[in-house]
């Protein structure tokens, strides 16, 4: 049956409650209106025998109430060729004598004015539920900005803010990003830390759509929040160290060109919306969802802009090598995120070398500084290589994998030199590593060589990693599901 | 004109938890000394211990596998089965 049609069609309609003073007074009225024709029905939220008239509808269910948008009751809704054309909330005699143009309502000494209570259907505690039976299908709280407020600044009084300002997360936006998955937006993807709360893909698009995600970016975002909130990865540990780190992610497949990501020059700074916004849309769950803040469990002594969000691509097209992903077993065709646990960027400058042999050995004294100079094989590296330097390695017939064996070579120093007080440096190794020849990073795994950057620039950057394996955290990669 | 967004946070209230109550004295208490296995915590827990002792606490100690991870639970309800009251020493 669907009698709504004609209910909706011409006429009035009205909207009560019980449990509200003025939906008791107006009884009479309402009995007379329908006397007189000019009521359709009378949708009832909390008592479908009240009140006690044929036209009576029960809509304990909200469901009515919350799609014709009721905040008010009672609420008397007028209808002209299936159209609202207008609607009356609370009781003022005059005012719904004008409106349903009926002089004799109630009799003269019926109370003039009334106001009216709130509708259940806006009831906080069921708004989320009705949102998502009746409404977009997203269950998160609605939060109201008064017409005088300036969303962005309640925001950034919230604190939802990483710092920077963040687009407003309107229904409308979060399901327009949920067209960016096909994955069912109350999904709990993973337990996020640190506080361990569970993780929907609707919250996953909430904050990417704060960062300023596009929704072809989610779920390289959620990919990489599945790769992130492991214990293997440890974001716990990354958060609540004093060290500058977190989550550094760089992507591989066909979806960097998708979506348009910068592989090229200035790949690792601003300007290029994809790099710069998914970074910060993990951060930004962290951040909201699991709770890790500045001050609070992230614990860092200085921290790094990269917190903000650290996400590029390689260079697939342009380098001389198997991409990344490549070397991991995946094809050229899947798409990946790398997440690993790093910091911001830095420089390794040579200009001078121009044989593999010496500029691998100057990559590797670049490196050895990460962390410190006299810490050894404790934390793993990436090595953003640029085209110049590729080319020295590439034109010589260096495979990638020759280049990091060189550099983890080269890398190479007695331990004497390296323990606690050697050079008149306190900080080092402890005295039993002495007579020891090691290298700064370990052989299987410790560096990451990942090709990118400008056309021109004899430079690579080194991003240092934080304490690597089992008692710290494990990078790892994974396929990105759309 | 009213702009509504969607709460970005977890929307988890907890509950507050309450502060047990303070040791009247060390004197027959049970104290838990916890290692969180970083460098020179041990030379602070030592120095604890011998105090600890001498004031007729009963000392146990516990090492957490790695500084960088939340102690395990196994762990966390070992120390609180057997201790009334566990200092946990940071390092460096």
């Amino acid at each position: 049956m669907n009698a709504d049609l004609d209910i909706f069609s011409d006429g009035y309609v009205a909207f009560v409650k019980e449990d509200c003073p003025t939906c008791l007074l107006i009884e009479p009225v309402l009995s007379r209106l329908a006397e007189l024709g000019q009521l359709n029905a009378v949708f009832s939220q909390d008592n479908k025998d009240f009140p006690a008239l044929d036209i009576t509808i029960d809509d304990s269910d909200l469901r009515l109430s919350f799609q014709h948008g009721i905040e008010t009751v009672p609420s008397l809704l007028k209808f002209q060729d299936g159209v609202e054309v207008g609607r009356l909330v609370g009781w003022l005699k005059s005012e719904w004598e004008d409106f349903c143009e009926s002089p004799d309502l109630c009799s003269e000494s019926f109370q003039n004015f009334s106001p009216g209570c709130g509708s259940l259907s806006v009831s906080p505690d069921l708004l989320p539920s009705l949102e998502k039976r009746y409404g977009s299908g997203l269950g998160s709280r609605l939060v109201e900005f008064a017409a005088a407020e300036d969303e962005v600044e309640r925001m950034y009084e919230l604190g939802w803010s990483d710092g920077l300002p963040l687009v407003p997360p309107t229904s409308e936006r979060v399901l327009r990003m949920l067209d960016g998955t096909t994955r069912s937006s109350d999904e709990i993807l993973a337990s996020v830390p640190p506080n361990l709360v569970d993780l929907s893909i609707e919250k996953i698009a909430i904050n990417a759509v704060m960062a300023g995600c596009k929704p072809e970016y989610l779920p390289i975002v959620i990919s990489a929040l599945e790769a992130v909130c492991t214990d293997e990865f440890n974001m716990h540990g990354l958060l609540a160290t004093t060290m500058p780190v977190g989550p550094v992610m760089f992507v591989n497949g066909p979806i960097r060109n998708e979506i348009g990501m910068n592989s090229g020059m200035n790949l690792l700074g601003q300007g290029n919306r994809a790099n710069s916004t998914i970074g910060r849309a993990v951060q930004l769950t962290i951040r909201n969802v699991g709770g890790g803040k500045p001050g609070g469990v992230d614990r860092a002594t200085h921290g790094s802009p990269a917190k903000v969000g650290l996400c590029f691509a390689e260079d697939e097209e342009g380098s001389p090598w198997p991409s990344y992903s490549q070397s991991q077993g995946f094809s050229s065709s899947q798409n990946t995120v790398t997440v690993f646990p790093g910091e911001g960027p830095r420089l390794i400058t040579d200009q001078l070398s121009r044989s593999p042999d010496e500029l691998a050995r100057s990559l590797a004294i670049g490196l050895i500084s990460n962390c410190h100079p006299k810490i050894v094989l404790g934390m793993d590296a990436i090595l953003v290589i640029s085209p110049e330097h590729a080319a020295r390695f590439a034109d010589a017939g260096w495979s990638k994998d020759d280049l990091n064996s060189a550099i983890i070579e080269q890398s190479i120093r007695s331990t004497d030199d390296l323990i606690r007080g050697a050079n008149g440096i306190a900080e080092g190794l402890p005295e039993d590593f002495a007579g020891m020849e090691l290298p700064k990073f370990r052989p299987d795994g410790g560096l990451i060589i990942v090709f990118g950057g400008g056309g021109a620039g004899l430079f690579s950057t080194s991003i240092a990693g934080w304490l690597s394996g089992d008692k710290g955290s494990k990078y790892t990669t994974k396929e990105i599901a759309k | 004109m009213t702009v509504k967004v969607l709460d970005p946070t977890s929307e988890v209230i907890r509950k507050p938890v309450a502060i047990p109550a303070r040791l009247q004295t060390l004197d027959g208490s049970s104290i838990g000394l916890l290692d969180i296995s970083k460098p020179r915590g041990n030379v602070f827990l030592d120095a604890l211990e011998e105090l600890l002792i001498q004031a007729g606490a009963d000392v146990k100690r516990f090492v957490k596998p790695t500084f960088t991870k939340p102690a395990p639970v196994d762990l966390r309800h070992e120390i609180a089965s057997q201790c009334d009251a566990v200092i946990e020493a940071l390092a460096d």
